[in-house]
């Protein structure tokens, strides 16, 4: 009785199994992209920030004018010929010393988005490396690394920072260097967090067994299965760098002249908005639309890869 | 406990240490020095100046002599500000921004729990998305897009309040700092309260309650706020920080005189001391809240142990 229950037990299931063999299976990936197309406000959102992009590579190409000559005709009277309009092919207007303010924000744009993407990337180059290393080897190395972490999240980095860039001079390549050597911590600690439960998993165990340099278990099994916290924090730390980037452009101690940054242009507008508001106006609403974007992508992406929530 | 919190503010002074060493390193490897823009002076003079500066002894004993005076509570003098020593920039200038910082602080705590709250208890209702959809707003208007937004608003626009100064501290010149300040910390505590409150609503020990049939209002203050606070206090620690460095923007546009003003003029005109004053000042207060927040911890989760 038993026996022949348990016979055609397996029997149906052998059944069902056959009977689901043309059926696709679904990777972990395709899984999280189904989810995210349902998160209306995060496709939104991707396809405004790939159009940021496309205006901060090719925007130059759509106004006669460039981002360093002035428009001596406009300037003596630049509050009323400084002025946003189509006709005189200004479509941002004229910043404060004539200049066309739609090809300083294309130009502002490309190096805002650049420091954004580059900070975000050594942040996490350095803080998945260090979190996973931590989290791998443990015991007393794990022990040193965390101590160092809590000593360094304790220090006022943006005073750091603006200090570096005050004494070093201020260099584009500099400013993002420096700002995504000082954002991998929450970074490192995630990933750490994350290594400590895969490393009891079998597939580790095996590769262990096999005899595989450590080095390269933590590169090639533990790091690309963290990716996908990665990456949601990753997409959240975009945003930040901006910002970050921002914060000091607008002390006047980021980016400098010929170069701008969304921040510098923001500070060049509260310097004028008395008289000419749209210099303010324009590189805001860009900035906080990134922000926005970003914002709302990274709550997607976090919907969609973050284990936590299946 | 107390054993706890002498121990959390042991490890504070390391901390302490190696933020004045890194700033005075960072400080001293600068190209050009405090001195270099100076009109050419007879090398004597010059001489007697390094000395009167201790510039001219072993960067060692330089860094020895500058911890022996900080820990004495001595800054130093200024290098550009002739006639002042740091400690003085920093007296008159820091009571400013505690003001507008203490301010802002109350006010982030405040309204940043109670919108969360009533979000989650009114959770995919009309307050939920009322408050969702403005912190999402506020989050993205940081502190230097916000005050001058505030400024051109209410200043230039309507003219209903002042565009800078301090006069005192009246409550029409530090309105605009305040909101700028708090804006987004605000929407930022709101986010976390709320999703922290939902998760803590929905808790097996939250049924319990109901079940037993505790008042509504006795179950969110008594029981669910404590637990739900936990992730909003991790996040004071960052919020706290951020007000601290957001007083150099709000001194840059509202022309407060506050201590971030002294921060970036020393960085401009590489005025040594007081910048390593302003950053020793801001670090040592960093690491005590950092710590304050790790002792609160303790009290509102029984499960954290040290």
């Amino acid at each position: 009785m038993f026996f022949s229950d348990k016979h055609t037990g397996m029997a149906g299931l052998a059944d069902t199994l056959a009977e689901n063999a043309g059926v696709d299976g679904r990777s972990l990936w395709r899984d999280a992209l189904t989810r995210f197309l349902k998160h209306r406000a995060a496709v939104a959102s991707l396809v405004v920030l790939v159009l940021l992009v496309l205006f901060a590579l090719f925007g130059q190409y759509l106004s006669p004018w460039d981002n360093e000559s002035i428009d001596w005709a406009s300037l003596p009277n630049l509050d009323e010929d400084g002025k946003p309009s189509l006709t005189s092919q200004h479509y941002f207007g004229l910043d404060p010393i004539g200049r066309d303010l739609y090809q300083r924000t294309v130009q502002g744009s490309r190096i805002s988005l650049l420091v954004g993407v580059l900070g975000a990337l050594t942040a996490v180059i350095i803080g998945t490396l260090y979190g996973a290393i931590s989290g791998y080897v443990g015991g007393r190395t794990d022990a040193i690394m965390m101590r160092t972490l809590e000593v360094l999240s304790a220090f006022p980095f943006m005073f750091l920072v603006i200090v570096l860039m005050a004494i070093f001079g201020r260099n584009v390549l500099l400013i993002f260097v420096a700002i995504g050597a000082v954002s991998w911590l929450n970074m490192a600690r995630i990933v750490r967090g994350q290594t400590l439960s895969l490393k009891r998993k079998e597939y580790i165990e095996a590769a262990i067994a096999v005899g595989v340099h450590p080095f390269f278990i933590v590169v090639r099994h533990i790091v690309p299965n963290v990716m996908g916290v990665v990456i949601v924090y990753a997409t959240l730390l975009v945003p930040e760098m901006i910002l970050f980037e921002s914060f000091i452009s607008f002390l006047g101690l980021g980016v400098s002249e010929p170069f701008t940054s969304w921040g510098a242009l923001i500070s060049e507008g509260a310097g004028s908005m008395w008289t000419a508001p749209w210099t303010l106006m324009f590189p805001m609403l860009m900035l906080v639309l990134t922000l926005f974007c970003f914002n709302f992508l990274g709550d997607g992406l976090r919907d969609a890869l973050d284990p936590k929530d299946r | 406990m107390i054993r706890f919190i002498i121990r959390r503010l042991m490890v504070a002074v390391p901390t302490v240490i190696a933020l004045i060493t890194v700033s005075f390193v960072l400080m001293h490897a600068a190209p050009g020095g405090p001195l270099t823009d100076e009109r050419a002076v007879p090398e004597a003079v010059m001489k007697n100046i390094e000395a009167k500066y201790n510039l001219d002894k072993p960067l060692w004993q330089q860094y020895f002599i500058y911890v022996g005076n900080v820990v004495q509570g001595d800054l130093g003098p200024s290098f550009r500000y002739k006639d002042y020593t740091v400690n003085e920039l920093i007296a008159s200038s820091f009571p400013r921004s505690a003001y507008i910082g203490a301010w802002s602080f109350l006010f982030v705590v405040v309204f940043g729990i109670a919108f969360g709250v009533l979000a989650a208890l009114k959770q995919n209702r009309w307050p939920d998305y009322t408050v969702m959809t403005a912190a999402m707003t506020g989050v993205v208007f940081p502190n230097f897009v916000m005050a001058p937004l505030l400024v051109l608003l209410f200043a230039v626009t309507l003219r209903w309040l002042p565009a800078g100064g301090w006069e005192g501290g009246q409550v029409e010149y530090i309105v605009l700092p305040i909101i700028a300040m708090a804006t987004s910390y605000i929407a930022q505590v709101a986010r976390i309260t709320r999703s922290s409150m939902i998760e803590v609503m929905r808790s097996p020990f939250i049924r319990t309650a109901r079940a037993k049939g505790i008042p509504r209002h006795s179950i969110v203050w008594r029981h669910a706020l404590k637990p739900a606070l936990i992730p909003v206090v991790s996040y004071l620690g960052p919020a706290f920080v951020g007000i601290i460095t957001g007083s150099v923007i709000i001194d840059q546009v509202f022309s407060t005189g506050g201590i971030g003003q002294h921060f970036v003029n020393g960085a401009i005109n590489r005025d040594y001391s007081l910048i390593l004053g302003v950053t020793i000042l801001v670090g040592v207060l960093t690491i005590l809240f950092n710590a304050v927040v790790d002792i609160l911890y303790t009290w509102l989760d029984p499960r954290v142990r040290y």
